[in-house]
């Protein structure tokens, strides 16, 4: 670790925590960013760094830990105070709108007005100022922002950053949405606003780029702070993997039972295709198998189990379940066939959460417990408690709302759903995400009980060693292609991270 | 993989055997879950107007006839309004039940007058009505959830040309209905009770039934509460959709033959306006215009909380624009007093 002490740094972050609903999402993380330098921050999906920007931009307030700016302790309340201070933020999900102007989003909150009315031309003439700044003096500052290209709407986003008097620029995966151009341009942009003296602190997955334009790098895992102000010329990669990837909690993975060699194939994925998502993915599953498919966020890997399911329409390819192949595009047929999907938005996509445990977990089924079209909730109930008994459900109270679970609970209810449905393919999204580690344990038992019950089960999830630890087979996978197809046993997170970031970079 | 612990201890507190149950609810809260409760809000809003119904008009307003006067007069509206709960609860809204009900009674008044229907029973022109209204309500849950309309937009196309088809066809003209068998039967009483009241009374129970007991409920609720989780567990969502515009329709259908009944007469102009009426009837009720959430109990409080401040102001010689002004107090303060109230846990009866 090299400590240079020329200069007081710009931001100094020390100690800070934060928890959500009994989630530790930063366990204590420490950085110092120093004006007009690029400071990378690198980790795994749920290493905390959408916590910490949050934090820095006065999203949430930390739990504990002080934020110094400019030798000051200062209290980031909410988003105004960090914009007053000089921070600004561009998260990925871009925050413009599309309805309006370049110039009206720039000035969004802002605005330049004189008793009143809007001072439109001089809008336009700063707005032109800062586009041609950014090295994009062709958009017109009356374009609506809708019409642009995901590049030019962070040119947007960026310029309204420096529309306020800014001293450090946060930037979220900003190369996620770009083409190989685009990025150039991005990079040629970021040097420009160090050169002016601008702090622009980058979190991306691609090491390579980091390797472009980074100074420092200072790594997150698991919430915790495991390098800060590393130098990147003088940090080998295989450094940079270890840190990220080091476990401090061991995931607790249950035994593997070997798949059966005359086990029959259930799942048959052929040449499955969907134009900029994914392309020619085939895989097959046997009963009792896990397969487990790997890679980055953004990587098509959901996109596929919801192409499989039904939920989204693939342009080619095909989908067998035991032989039969399901109609493209209709999650009824796929349900009737055996499939189940535990999506990766459990509260958005997966649970009505207003109504009790035991409506959610019938939710596939109900219609198979009624008479004539009339439900039969009594048996629906006696159905759900023993899911209850059987998984550990708590709290145990069939009539409980969904809502009030903790999110291990929820995922078992999901899981209950298809158990009582009845399946022979289980397609499970990100099963513990927002799953705290001791019920994550739990899951990983069921998921071992659902194979051995003769499910060919697909996992996707954004925590390397749980597809490794889970999966018989690994699929590796990276913009939308799979890479390669091995044993689970042939791997290692290392390989995976190396293989995705050699895949993207091609 | 062999580098990994293999240690599969359920140790976790969400993994411990089921302890004691949740704590028993006690007797009041039991009462406030029941039923009754859950509209406890509800019923003392009714029970505050019929008092001052009781204080300023008297005896003329305790009487049993102006009680009958009341329901019967809350009858049709409340029809329309228990399909327009199940719409609600589903999370979409239908603004043509109003002008579904002056189509279908046009359409059945004209198909009553010709030859072949006089010779044959007047049950004909029930069928018609409702055929009419159920019509109706397949185009518009085709256009819904099929053609990706939004509700509210495909309903008000629904709305304008209904409305206008009803016109052409009546000529803007009233027809005069002149089966005397239909009128007869529309307008005769069991054990004291119009036959409009014991409609309502019917509907309302099936629709009860249909929303708490059924398959199609379930489904319905599931829906509004969250689209993308019912079609994720494989429920056919746009089929469903589809069907309950067509509820919809049929009890405008079933209001349109209730109002030809009591005026005997069909015209375009019937229905004007009762989508509004229905809607604040469905929200006052209860139900959560987003949809997820709402009650067919709440949604016939809320019909007979209007009706019954109707009756309180003409009791009293008070104008229809101050009832206007009432009604629309009541709606904001019921929406106001539902937003403090609604807690997340509660549920549909």
């Amino acid at each position: 670790m090299i400590k240079v002490d020329h200069d007081p740094p710009l931001l100094t972050v020390r100690g800070v925590t934060k928890a959500f609903a009994g989630v530790q999402a930063l366990r204590g993380v420490d950085l110092e960013v120093r004006a007009g330098e690029v400071h990378c921050i690198l980790g795994q999906n749920g290493a905390g760094k959408s916590t910490l920007i949050k934090t820095l931009a006065g999203v949430h307030r930390p739990d504990d830990g002080e934020i110094v700016w400019n030798g000051e302790v200062v209290e980031i309340a909410d988003p105004e105070a960090a914009i007053a201070l000089g921070i600004a933020t561009m998260y990925q999900e871009l925050d413009v709108v599309d309805g309006l102007t370049i110039a009206e989003n720039i000035f969004l909150g802002h605005e330049l007005s004189r008793g009143g009315f809007s001072r439109r031309s001089e809008a336009a003439a700063q707005t032109r100022a800062l586009l041609k700044r950014l090295g994009h003096g062709n958009l017109s500052p009356h374009t609506e922002v809708g019409r642009l290209s995901a590049a030019n709407k962070q040119i947007v986003s960026m310029a309204r950053a420096l529309s306020h008097d800014i001293k450090l620029i946060i930037m979220d995966e900003p190369s996620a949405v770009l083409d190989t151009e685009e990025v150039k341009n991005l990079f040629h942009v970021v040097s420009e606003l160090t050169s002016a003296g601008i702090a622009v602190v980058y979190i991306t997955h691609r090491l390579e780029e980091i390797r472009q334009i980074g100074d420092r790098i200072s790594v997150l895992k698991d919430g915790r702070s495991m390098a800060t102000g590393l130098s990147v010329a003088d940090t080998p990669t295989s450094e940079l993997i270890t840190l990220m990837t080091g476990r401090a909690v061991e995931n607790v993975f249950p035994p593997a039972t070997p798949v059966p060699a005359d086990s029959p194939v259930v799942l048959q994925v052929q040449n499955l295709s969907l134009t900029g998502v994914f392309d020619d993915v085939s895989f097959s599953v046997r009963a009792g198998e896990i397969v487990g498919l790997a890679g980055l966020v953004g990587s098509g890997r959901s996109e596929i189990l919801e192409a499989i399911y039904g939920a989204r329409r693939p342009q080619n390819g095909s989908v067998a379940v035991g032989g039969a192949t399901l109609r493209r595009g209709s999650v009824v047929k796929a349900v009737a066939a055996g499939v189940g999907l535990s999506p990766e938005e459990r509260k958005s996509q997966g649970l009505v959460l207003d109504e009790p445990i035991f409506k959610n977990v019938t939710l596939s089924s109900f219609a198979r417990f009624a008479k004539a079209g009339f439900l039969d909730e009594r048996r629906e109930r006696a159905v759900a408690r023993e899911q209850i008994d059987a998984l550990g459900l708590r709290p145990p109270d069939p009539d409980r709302p969904a809502l009030t679970l903790s999110g291990g609970n929820q995922q078992k209810i999901l899981l209950a759903r298809w158990l009582v449905h009845g399946t022979r393919v289980l397609l499970l999204d990100e099963p513990t995400r927002g799953v705290d580690v001791g019920a994550r344990a739990d899951i990983y038992v069921l998921i071992r009980r659902l194979a051995a019950a003769g499910n060919a089960v697909v996992i996707v999830s954004s925590e390397i060693p749980e597809v490794l630890g889970l999966a018989d087979t690994v699929l590796v996978i990276a913009d939308g292609r799979v890479l390669n197809t091995l044993p689970a046993s042939e791997i290692d997170e290392h390989g995976v991270l190396d293989l995705v970031m050699k895949g993207t970079a091609a | 993989m062999s580098e990994q612990t293999t240690r599969v201890e359920t140790a976790s507190a969400d993994a411990a055997p089921p302890g004691p149950p949740a704590e028993k609810k006690s007797g009041f809260r039991r009462i406030l879950s029941g039923p009754v409760g859950r509209n406890l809000g509800l019923v003392i809003a009714l029970l505050l107007i019929v008092l001052v119904g009781a204080i300023t008009a008297g005896d003329t307003f305790t009487s049993i006839n102006n009680v009958l006067t009341i329901l019967r007069q809350a009858s049709i509206i409340g029809v329309v309004s228990i399909g327009m709960t199940l719409v609600i609860i589903s999370g979409g809204i239908d603004l043509s039940v109003g002008a579904v009900v002056g189509l279908a009674s046009v359409v059945a008044t004209l198909a009553a007058v010709q030859d072949f229907v006089d010779q044959t029973h007047w049950i004909f022109l029930v069928i018609v009505a409702i055929a009419v209204g159920v019509g109706a309500g397949l185009i518009n849950g085709i256009v819904i959830a099929y053609g990706k309309v939004v509700a509210f937009m495909a309903t008000l196309a629904m709305l304008v040309a209904a409305r206008g088809l009803a016109e052409i066809i009546a000529n803007r003209r009233t027809l005069v209905l002149e089966d005397r068998g239909f009128i007869n039967f529309m307008n005769a009483d069991i054990i004291g009770v119009d036959m409009l009241i014991w409609i309502f009374a019917l509907v309302a129970v099936a629709g009860w039934l249909l929303l708490n007991r059924t398959t199609f409920g379930r489904r319905t609720v599931a829906i509004g509460g969250n689209r993308e989780a019912a079609r994720l567990a494989g429920i056919d969502v746009k089929r469903h959709i589809m069907w309950i515009y067509a509820i919809s329709g049929l009890t405008a259908g079933i209001a349109a033959v209730m109002i030809l009944g009591r005026t005997t007469a069909g015209t375009s102009t019937h229905g004007t306006l009762w989508e509004l009426d229905a809607i604040a009837a469905v929200v006052v009720g209860g139900t959560l215009l987003a949809g997820g959430r709402g009650t067919i109990t709440g949604t016939v409080f809320g019909v007979l909380i209007f009706q019954t401040l109707n009756n309180v102001f003409v009791q009293n010689n008070l104008s229809s624009s101050v009832q206007a002004v009432a009604k629309g107090v009541i709606i904001v303060v019921a929406v106001l007093l539902q937003q403090r109230f609604a807690k997340p846990t509660g549920r549909g009866d």
